[in-house]
């Protein structure tokens, strides 16, 4: 259940490492994952790798991140840890759990 | 008291229970909690619903075969269970054989950020994958409430909630939550509305500096359970609630007497001693040889291979062995020979029910004939009268269940009753006075046997001497007289000293002695 971006790392700094946590393919989970692809093809570009994780294949692996609420987007790289909960739908509010409404405004500026 | 104090023995269960292996719990709710459901355990801040939990899952899983899954949302297992480790219990062994699989739920709202339509699946899935790990049969979620304050929507939290608790049902789960107890309600979000089936109130108390916890079953739907509260403790082995005694006065009675260890005051009850089974108060003022008269008895009847335990609330071992032996006592021989358990604590070390117990604990331990608890005064100088009662009415109560006959001492003022003697005088078979006057630049110990259910015993007050082959009873003429002349009598001290009024003297004197004691004799 692995997908990721078409383009190589460009810098560990830059490099945005997620974590989807899904249960199963439900209307949620699909939404906070194109909700999320949408949102890394306009503010990444490329700099990002998403993994989608099932905890219906695989629910050991919930405990590690402490995963409670479905879906959880979990933001492993650039530290530290993020977690934004929900089917993502609210870009502003995605944005600022990814810390990149700070980096906007420094491309920006 | 009524009837509904005891929890109902001959009740048939209309509910499937899964017995928690708590001592007392499984007796007031009847048989355990509610099979394949949920219980609310709920109570402040250090009340011990997380003891309870955890002794749940770990008796279950020890004792009941049936495997446990742990959900903690604020310790951390290793935390837990070094908490626990100090009761006797090993989680992490526990864990190793499979027989109960921890889980610590962690969030940290500061790290989470919400946005759109969420549910707790990873929670539910999380659980699925527990209680497949271990087969459990069992899970405790403590506190299950700390999701309220790592999510923000209420909406969410509480539909699935209400989700959680349908699935654990469907399951067939017997699961404990436990949740803080809120301002006027049992818990602070409301949990119970949820859960109706079997609720369960911990309270932990302190009054006058020593604390008291009570367990109470607020609700138990579909079967009947003790409603009263009542007392438990945890110590080194865990939780137990304190065992309600039989209401009935049902017990047994014995014909068998028990010589008191001084042959005088054998043949002041019919030449034979007390009763087998019966209470015996033994009260006076201080210095009087309360203590003495108790050990004499002790000794007597582990000379003869009794087993007597003998709990003290002023004196160590080394203490009252050495004072004893002074009066020709010699309790090392005893205890050398395990006759004899001696156990002193102090009256303020803990609350009444924990004396309770731990003197339950004492007898189940030791299984004496005899029991001697010297003073039961002490008590009340750690904790209210009225619950030092309590306290004494359902220990002498169980005593006499057990056939085991005790002698209580306890000290009064010159002249007077305690408070405390009035109390539990009704529970009192054979009561012993003591008390001293000074006469003659002397000090005369008299003693004198205020009541003694069930046999003729003599109405005679006499002077006790001990001496250090033991106690003697002589005549207490010279009490007497003294006696008279404090009541404001005309003699002068030669005629007081004279042995030739003495008999009408001393029919005015002891009913004078009995008038006084007469409010607490009945």
């Amino acid at each position: 259940m692995k997908k990721n971006s078409k383009e190589p790392a460009v810098s560990a700094e830059n490099h945005f490492q997620l974590r989807l946590y899904v249960a199963g393919q439900t209307p949620k989970s699909l939404a906070a994952l194109s909700n999320l692809k949408r949102i890394c093809a306009t503010h990444l570009d490329g700099r990002y790798r998403i993994e989608v994780i099932d905890l219906m294949k695989n629910p050991q692996l919930a405990q590690g991140d402490q995963i409670l609420a479905i879906p959880t987007l979990v933001r492993n790289l650039p530290k530290p840890i993020r977690k934004i909960i929900g089917d993502l739908s609210d870009t502003e509010r995605v944005l600022v759990g990814l810390d990149l409404r700070g980096l906007q405004v420094r491309n920006a500026s | 008291m009524p009837q509904r104090n005891s929890p109902a023995h001959h009740d048939i269960p209309t509910l499937e229970k899964t017995p928690t292996g708590i001592i007392g719990l499984d007796q007031i709710s009847v048989g355990g909690l509610p099979k394949g459901r949920t219980t609310i355990v709920c109570g402040g801040p250090g009340c011990g619903k997380t003891m309870l939990g955890l002794e749940f899952l770990v008796r279950g899983a020890a004792e009941f075969g049936e495997p446990g899954v742990l959900i903690a949302f604020e310790e951390t297992p290793e935390e837990m269970a070094r908490n626990v480790a100090s009761l006797g219990f090993d989680l992490k062994a526990l864990a190793e054989r499979k027989k109960l699989y921890l889980d610590f739920v962690y969030m940290e709202p500061s790290e989470i950020q919400e946005t759109g339509e969420y549910d707790l699946g990873g929670l539910f899935i999380r659980l699925q994958h527990a209680v497949d790990s271990v087969g459990a049969k069992r899970v405790m979620l403590d506190t299950l409430e700390a999701l309220f304050s790592g999510f923000s929507n209420p909406g969410i939290l509480r539909a699935e909630i209400r989700r959680l608790f349908r699935w654990l049902k469907e399951k067939g789960l017997t699961t404990i939550v436990t949740a803080e107890k809120g301002e006027g309600t049992l818990t602070r979000h409301g949990l119970e509305e949820y859960v109706s089936d079997c609720v369960i109130l911990l309270d932990h108390r302190i009054n006058e500096q020593i604390s008291t916890r009570r367990m109470r079953i607020v609700k138990y739907r579909g079967t009947k359970h003790g409603a009263d509260e009542y007392p438990f403790l945890i110590d080194e082995h865990g939780m137990s609630i304190l065992p309600v005694t039989s209401m009935e006065l049902q017990h047994k009675v014995s014909n068998q007497r028990v010589p008191t260890g001084v042959p005088d005051l054998d043949d002041m009850l019919e030449r034979k001693g007390y009763f087998r089974g019966s209470s015996v108060l033994i009260s006076g003022a201080a210095g009087c040889g309360k203590t003495i008269l108790a050990a004499a008895f002790a000794e007597a009847a582990c000379k003869k291979g009794e087993r007597c335990l003998f709990i003290a609330f002023e004196e160590s071992l080394d203490q009252i062995t050495r004072n004893m032996r002074s009066v020709g006592i010699n309790f090392e021989p005893l205890l050398k020979k395990g006759l004899l358990l001696h156990r002193a604590w102090r009256p303020t070390q803990y609350g009444m029910e924990m004396h309770l117990l731990r003197i339950h604990k004492l007898i189940e331990k030791f299984k004496p004939s005899i029991v001697i608890i010297d003073p039961i005064t002490n008590l009340i100088s750690a904790s209210t009268e009225k619950d030092v009662h309590s306290m004494l009415m359902r220990l002498m109560d169980f005593l006499k269940e057990k056939g085991i006959t005790s002698v209580f001492t306890s000290l009064s003022n010159v002249g007077e009753i305690a408070e405390s003697e009035v109390g539990i005088s009704s529970l009192i078979d054979t009561w012993i006075l003591l008390r001293y006057s000074e006469l003659f630049g002397k000090r005369h110990r008299g003693l004198f046997v205020l009541k003694a259910r069930g046999m003729a015993h003599s109405p005679q007050l006499r002077e006790m001497l001990i001496t250090s082959q033991g106690i003697r009873l002589g005549s207490a003429d010279a009490l007497l007289a003294y006696r008279d002349r404090e009541r404001g009598s005309q003699l002068d001290d030669d005629q007081a000293a004279l042995p030739k009024s003495a008999r009408s003297k001393r029919n005015r004197c002891t009913a004078g002695l009995t008038r006084r004691s007469s409010r607490g004799a009945r």
